[in-house]
């Protein structure tokens, strides 16, 4: 199994999860031995439903303590002030009951930056996720494709270093999917570190630069994608590129 | 019957002609119940908020208590308060007795734990939809408190007027401890207990009509916000 193919010798990967391991009532949510988050990315997490991947990224992000193991982003251990450096799009993202550009403008806000450069900012990120004009409006009328892009707007409005998103697409059309595709990938050529989850095998190839498959809680293969996709190592892999691997 | 109609016709001529005894009553009545509200809101809002998102060992005992005090009876909460304002109580000193500050008094502690448990009833809800998303966005606990209390507002606004209802229609507790004084601690319910007693319907009427529109604002102005809030709810889903 070519568990860590990006990794250059010596080079400290962006994110490391080691020993990672969450147990309920002595059943098993994730156990996983090592991951490293290094290279371009995107990293696309894929998996049958339930195989733990909302948990790991909770876990990334830092929102759940581990039973056991550790979460480092640069080399140190994460807390409140690397979550500063990620953003997280949840698989159903709370928009606060407000305007459009207040959801943004909440965010803003917290980083200090002056009424003038937040309006600007604003403007800016309106436009970046096509919603220019709409800032007046109640996030909470917007359609489910304008949401899911405020969630994401919201997220990269302080340029974290990192963004995971999980499942951002999964209830959206194509034409919906693309746009946000391209949202990413624009993040991404701006310095974000993208990881994301996803059941969608075409937005996988697409996106992604290495894969990593999750099943029962464990990592069943990270390989980079034209590999995964071509000649998967493992026979869960092997499944559920048949799309008859299940929880 | 043409008694009546006689009466009605008398209240109706003392609303419209601005009567200035009946006005006077009326305003008695909106300050005290207002300032009451207020103050119960100062008080019972950050108190609701805390028991939303504190965790301390007698949490659950302290919302029981104060679930349980919602339903306070008001003469009770008079006696109590009459006991402690009246001259041989703890703070007799301060000769609050039989004036509007004493109504205000007894209105707070009526009002006080129907805000409050709304209010935790409120922000509680809210945090559990909003909590992993605010700390995701580098909300501690104790900043995300006003984010959840100004994005209940349509709720907390509904109790603040389910408040001011309970205030403004209450007459056993601001009788003990008003006193029904004329001119000084008069408010509308303590008037038309004692002007129906005495038979003079009309003046008793008349603040009844007052006090019936003032209800049903109350009533009209919550189902509005309540429409507006399901209706935020529908979209959302
Ligand atoms: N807080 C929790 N307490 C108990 N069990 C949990 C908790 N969070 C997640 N789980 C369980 O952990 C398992 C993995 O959940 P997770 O949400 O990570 O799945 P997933 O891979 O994201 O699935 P999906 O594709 O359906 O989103 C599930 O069985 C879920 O019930
Ligand atoms: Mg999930």
């Amino acid at each position: 199994m070519r568990d860590l193919p990006v990794l250059e010798m010596g080079q400290q990967p962006m994110i490391e999860a080691e020993g990672l391991r969450i147990g309920r009532n002595g059943e098993r949510l994730l156990d996983l031995r090592y991951l490293a988050l290094d290279g371009p990315g995107p990293t696309l997490i894929m998996g049958p439903n339930g195989a733990g991947k909302s948990l790991l990224l909770r876990c990334l992000h830092g929102l759940i303590a581990p039973d056991a193991g550790q979460v480092r982003q640069d080399g140190v251990p994460i807390g409140a002030e690397s979550r500063a450096r990620q953003g997280m799009v949840f698989q159903t993202p709370v928009l606060l009951r407000r305007s459009v550009a207040a959801n943004l403008d909440y965010v803003l806000k917290r980083h200090r930056l002056t009424r003038a450069r937040r309006r600007a900012r604003i403007e800016a990120l309106l436009a970046e996720g096509g919603l220019a004009g709409k800032g007046r409006q109640s996030a909470r009328s917007l359609s489910g494709g304008e949401g899911q892009r405020l969630a994401i707007l919201r997220a990269l409005a302080t340029e974290p270093d990192v963004l995971f998103l999980d499942e951002p697409t999964s209830a959206l059309d194509p034409a919906a999917t693309q746009d946000i595709e391209a949202m990413i990938l624009r993040a991404a050529r701006r310095g974000t570190r993208i990881v994301m989850v996803t059941h969608d095998i075409g937005q996988a190839r697409r996106l992604g630069h290495d894969i990593v498959l999750m099943h029962q809680g464990r990592i069943a293969e990270h390989s980079l994608a034209h590999d995964f996709f071509d000649d998967p190592q493992s026979q869960a892999g092997r499944r559920f590129l048949a799309g008859s691997l299940v929880l | 019957m043409q008694d009546f109609a006689q009466e009605f016709t008398t209240a109706m001529t003392l609303i419209l002609t601005g009567d200035s005894e009946l006005w006077a009553i009326v305003l008695l009545s909106l300050q005290v119940s207002v300032m009451a509200v207020l103050i119960a809101a100062v008080i019972g809002m950050p108190l609701g908020a805390a028991l939303a998102v504190a965790r301390f060992p007698a949490r659950r005992l302290v919302i029981v208590l104060l679930n349980a005090l919602m339903g306070l009876p008001p003469v009770v909460v008079g006696l109590l308060v009459y006991l402690v304002l009246s001259r041989s109580g703890p703070l007799g000193v301060l000769q609050l007795l039989y004036t509007p500050t004493a109504m205000i008094v007894a209105q707070v502690v009526l009002v006080m734990p129907i805000i409050a448990a709304l209010t935790r009833q409120t922000v509680e809800t809210l945090d559990a939809e909003y909590a992993e998303q605010l700390r995701s966005l580098g909300v501690s606990r104790l900043a995300s408190v006003p984010t959840l209390l100004w994005d209940g507002r349509i709720a907390l606004a509904t109790a603040l007027l389910a408040g001011f209802g309970r205030a403004i229609a209450e007459v056993g507790a601001v009788i003990i401890v008003g006193g029904n004084i004329n001119h000084v601690t008069r408010v509308m319910t303590t008037t038309i207990a004692l002007e129906t007693s005495k038979g003079n319907l009309a003046l008793a009427l008349a603040l009844g009509v007052i006090l019936i529109g003032m209800a049903i604002s109350v009533t009209g102005l919550v189902s509005l916000l309540s429409l507006r809030q399901e209706g935020e709810a529908m979209r959302h889903a």
